[in-house]
């Protein structure tokens, strides 16, 4: 049995065979993703576990396979995400639980978690760097190793599991500070769009940080080494013309 | 016996069934670096939560790593305590405690005795690889008379929450919130001063960082000694002698009263006083005290509550004031010697050595944290101004010799002053469990039966259990004493008074393990218990060495009483050296 | 907030649900729970009632109600709102719901309005993945939500 959610169509309670492929249960019971947008992960045992790929399609599901696949059956939790999910995300909001459910008891769990939750956090407001992600890695499979009970010792599945099989992800919104789910709002990049620019100048003169450069009448540049991704000129722009992704 | 093999890094050992890896590594010599382990053999305690997870080892063929101090040894495991894996691990989580841990070192009380500062000395940690401004789980500084609480430095070992609800029964202490936040603190996380905390001071002796702390007086007294106004009198408790050798180098168990009195002349105090002179007095007053009420319920007189209860101890009558204060008549009313000692020194001394009352300064070395706040209650000041201004600690003397830049080994050993300096060896066991009750019996045999005490030693008082009874034949009348150590064991003990089971006569409790020799103040022992049986034989050992073995014979005791007091529970002695007991019950 | 004057009557209670729990300290859990639905949060005067009838330290008591998030020192409001963060829920936009609420009843997640109506707190997931996103006033549920369905939702709660 399991609880299908997130991005599909047909959210609810399924009971099938043991064994069934990935691929059956999203888009035959599923009905597909929702809007028509493309399938990304699925996450199983929900803040313990660990999610599945496009890879994974074809794989049929049983306790076993699950666990070879770095993740659980857990309590039957299905979460369906898509191409508008950041795994990053995803993530930092499995940490958030953990460091919330924590006891408190054990070193790893009560300091590592957190400390886990404010390096994803760096990332996401694109401070994050190489490094971070080495640190990331370790943290997490000390935390695995030595924490007292089952939470502690299956909190780091999410950022292993997207750690695995997201890596780009991360390498993106460290290197190049882009979220290409367009989720984390402090990595959107703002940029004109030439074509719909009319050089109001109404943009330029409201940037906080005089990012945006440009004649009256004539296109508008914005400077993505001064943006500070405030959105304010996509709030002022009259004409539509800032893309935001 | 049972006995399982196994292979701890390389050398193979045999243990009994149900020993733990840590127990086993430290048989075989191998030290695995622990935190929140705590054993206190002398109490049968071993406090093993397996929280911090630097003891983590590894068991190849076991899915994660393992706690030492809480996995048992099973036959035919190897055990690695220092595999990369492990080493890697064991550093992440001392990391990971230092990232959430004050960086104040240079400054902190507890600087170069912090079991997380030598973690992380051993373990080489040179960078802590935390976020720019990551969270810290920061508390609300909490102070008190006796001890400070700065909770920012806690690692959750919970030591002290054993000690306070396991031992002493005190109930001050608890695990509260959850998850980072977590910490250890009285209810509503109030203050101390506010919980029925008794500042015993056990938890400071037991906590491994700068969290818990004793309050510091070192400054005040070095202000005292510079001012040349004031006249500085230092007395010093029994416990005190028998532990501070420890703080430079001294095995365990070495008096080094000699040494003392000759560092406290050298730091500057204009006369140097014994304790142990106002523990005679004690037994003068509790003594008489003890006598006439058993003299009177041998009477047949119903009115005279019977047991008697030593009262020298301060955080004991802290726990008395709290959870019995139906029974508040029952303790002696005689004051602890170190307050006796105050209002002594400020009025019989200060006339013979014709000092203003305002112009004396009393210091006290006690192994004690509770007399610091014994010292500011209200009812021992006269006019505001305290009959012994400030208490320190045997810790706190060591701190104030090394700051005078004295080489305490090379001292030539000095005798007190007199004539406050003089103690009978009944004076002197004040400072073990047993030695108070023993003292007062010595003066109470010959002044009940007339007759002189041919055997001074009362080895049935002696020893280091709990809870410890005795019968006293006093020339045909048999006397029962009741003795504990620990306010938990002194609990049992009251609450069986409340019921009616007992028939004791006397009883003696004192707060801490070993009696004062095991005080918060002494230096700290990390549940070493063959230091404080050392301390203990050192106590005995003084005592028998002594020509006046007890206190009626003392002849500055006696030269007191006919220059000053009269007789013990004259007029003079019930203002000076007595006093009552007030009912807060707190929970 | 008023503070919570304990009277005799509230003792009463008190004794009589630690007495159907025998005073045992081992059920100290079950009478925090039957004292919370009683009083509908455990002020410090109730837990130290508590600690006098199990006869064990206040601390500990303390220690247990801050340990568990369901156990509240502060009072709810009338109409307890909780919102659902379970992962289905979050996928669906639970947080836009959250700030849809803080931003209507002008308070924060954990907070009590003014004139006690409406508290708002977070919970992590009551099951009802197939409806997310999800919150729930007192015992009823609401499901499938929007932000702009939330005006509608507090205005049945008088």
């Amino acid at each position: 049995m399991f609880a299908l959610a997130g991005k599909i169509n047909n959210v609810g309670l399924i009971e099938v065979p043991m064994g069934i492929t990935l691929r059956e249960i999203i888009y035959e019971i599923g009905g597909g993703i929702k809007n028509g947008k493309k399938f990304k992960a699925v996450q199983t045992g929900g803040p313990s576990g660990g999610c599945l790929t496009e890879a994974h399609l074809d794989t049929p599901i049983d306790f076993d396979s699950l666990l070879a696949a770095g993740s659980m059956m857990g309590s039957g939790g299905m979460i369906v995400m898509d191409e508008d999910d950041c795994m990053v995300s995803i993530a930092k909001f499995y940490l958030e639980f953990i460091v919330e459910e924590s006891c408190g008891k054990c070193t790893p769990c009560r300091i590592g978690n957190k400390r886990m939750l404010e390096i994803l956090e760096k990332i996401i407001q694109g401070k994050g760097n190489m490094e971070d992600l080495d640190h990331l890695r370790n943290l997490a499979y000390v935390i695995k190793d030595t924490s007292l009970c089952g939470l502690g010792q299956s909190s780091p599945n999410p950022v292993l599991s997207t750690l695995e099989n997201f890596y780009d992800e991360y390498v993106a919104h460290v290197k190049e500070k882009r979220c290409f789910a367009k989720q984390c709002k402090a990595l959107a990049r703002y940029t004109i769009n030439p074509d719909v620019c009319t050089g109001c100048t109404i943009c330029a003169r409201n940037c906080p940080v005089d990012a945006i450069t440009g004649e009256k009448r004539e296109p508008h540049f914005i400077n993505q080494e001064i943006c500070i991704h405030c959105g304010v000129c996509y709030q002022k722009c009259k004409f539509n013309a800032i893309i935001v992704e | 016996m049972e006995t399982v093999k196994l292979t701890i890094d390389n050398r193979h050992v045999e243990v009994p069934k149900g020993t733990t890896i840590l127990q086993a590594a430290h048989q075989a010599g191998i030290n695995i670096p622990s935190l929140c382990y705590m054993n206190l053999p002398h109490l049968a305690q071993e406090h093993k939560p397996g929280s911090c997870r630097v003891c983590v080892v590894e068991i190849p063929g076991r899915k994660n790593l393992v706690p030492a101090c809480a996995t048992e040894c099973t036959d035919g495991i190897t055990v690695l305590s220092h595999s990369l894996r492990a080493i890697n691990a064991r550093r992440t989580v001392v990391e990971l405690l230092l990232s959430d841990h004050p960086k104040d070192c240079l400054i902190c009380p507890s600087s170069g005795n912090c079991e997380l500062q030598k973690l992380s000395i051993t373990m080489g940690i040179r960078e802590i690889n935390s976020v720019e401004n990551a969270a810290m789980s920061t508390y609300r500084k909490d102070a008190s008379p006796a001890l400070n609480r700065n909770m920012d430095k806690c690692v959750m070992c919970r030591s002290c929450e054993t000690v306070c609800n396991e031992i002493q029964t005190v109930g001050a202490l608890s695990a509260v919130n959850r998850g980072f936040m977590s910490v250890v603190a009285p209810a509503f996380e109030q203050e101390l001063t506010d919980s029925p905390c008794t500042f015993c001071g056990q938890c400071v002796a037991v906590c491994p960082t700068g969290a818990l702390t004793a309050v510091d007086n070192t400054f005040h007294v070095i202000r005292a000694l510079a001012d040349s106004n004031k006249f500085v009198v230092v007395q010093t408790a029994p416990a005190v002698r028998a532990a501070l050798g420890e703080e430079f180098g001294y095995p365990p168990g070495t008096s080094v009263t000699g040494k003392m009195v000759a560092a406290l002349r050298s730091l500057g105090f204009d006369k140097v006083f014994d304790t142990d002179f106002a523990a005679d007095l004690t037994i003068m007053e509790e003594g008489t005290e003890l006598l006439d009420r058993i003299t009177r319920f041998l009477n047949g007189d119903k009115n005279v509550r019977l047991p008697i209860l030593t009262s020298c101890c301060p955080a004991w009558v802290n726990f008395f004031e709290t959870n019995y204060p139906d029974m508040l008549d029952v303790p002696s009313t005689a004051r602890s010697p170190q307050q006796m000692f105050g209002a002594i020194a400020k009025t019989y001394m200060a006339e013979k050595l014709g000092v203003k009352r305002e112009d004396m300064v009393v210091v006290s070395v006690m192994p004690c944290l509770a007399k610091k706040y014994e010292c500011q209650r209200d009812e021992f000041k006269v006019d505001g101004n305290p009959d012994v201004d400030y208490a320190i600690t045997t810790r706190e003397l060591a701190h104030l010799i090394k700051i005078g830049n004295i080489d305490f080994k090379t001292l030539k050993e000095e005798d007190f002053d007199r004539p406050m300096g003089e103690s009978s060896g009944a004076g002197v066991i004040f400072g073990v469990t047993g030695g108070v009750i023993e003292a007062a019996t010595r003066t109470a045999y010959e002044l009940f039966t007339g007759k002189k005490l041919e055997k001074v030693d009362f080895h049935e008082l002696r020893g280091m259990e709990g809870i410890r009874t005795a019968s006293v034949n006093f020339d045909g009348t048999y006397i029962h004493i009741g003795i504990a150590h620990t306010l938990g064991n002194a609990r049992k003990l009251l609450d069986g008074i409340r019921k009616g089971m007992y028939n004791f006569h006397a009883i003696e409790i004192m707060a801490c393990p070993g009696g004062c020799i095991g005080g918060g103040g002494q230096p700290l022992h990390r549940g070493n218990s063959i230091v404080l049986k050392a301390r203990m034989d050192a106590i005995y050992k003084e005592d028998f060495n002594k020509t006046i073995r007890k206190s009626h014979e003392n002849p500055e005791i006696i030269q007191l009483y006919e220059e000053f007091l009269g007789k013990p529970l004259s007029e003079k002695s019930h203002k000076l050296l007595h006093t009552h007991y007030f009912s807060h019950p707190k929970q | 907030m008023t503070k919570f004057e304990i009277n005799d009557c509230h003792k009463k209670t008190i004794k009589e649900i630690c007495e159907s729990f025998g005073n045992k300290r081992s059920e100290l859990i079950n009478i925090l729970h039957g004292c919370q639905e009683h009083f509908g949060y455990l002020p410090e005067p109730v837990q130290l009632e508590i600690a006098l009838n199990l006869n064990m330290p206040l601390a500990k008591i303390y220690g247990v109600v801050t340990f568990y998030s369901f156990f509240t020192m502060t009072p709810k409001g009338k109409f307890p709102i909780s919102v659902c963060m379970g992962t289905a829920c979050y996928v669906r936009g639970a947080e836009k719901i959250v700030e849809a609420l803080e931003k209507e009843l002008k308070i924060k997640v954990g907070e009590v309005t003014q004139d006690g109506k409406f508290s708002l707190d977070c919970l992590r997931c009551i099951g009802a993945c197939g409806l997310a996103p999800v919150l729930m006033v007192g015992e009823e549920v609401h499901g499938r939500l929007e932000p702009a369905m939330i005006k509608d939702i507090l205005k049945k709660y008088e």
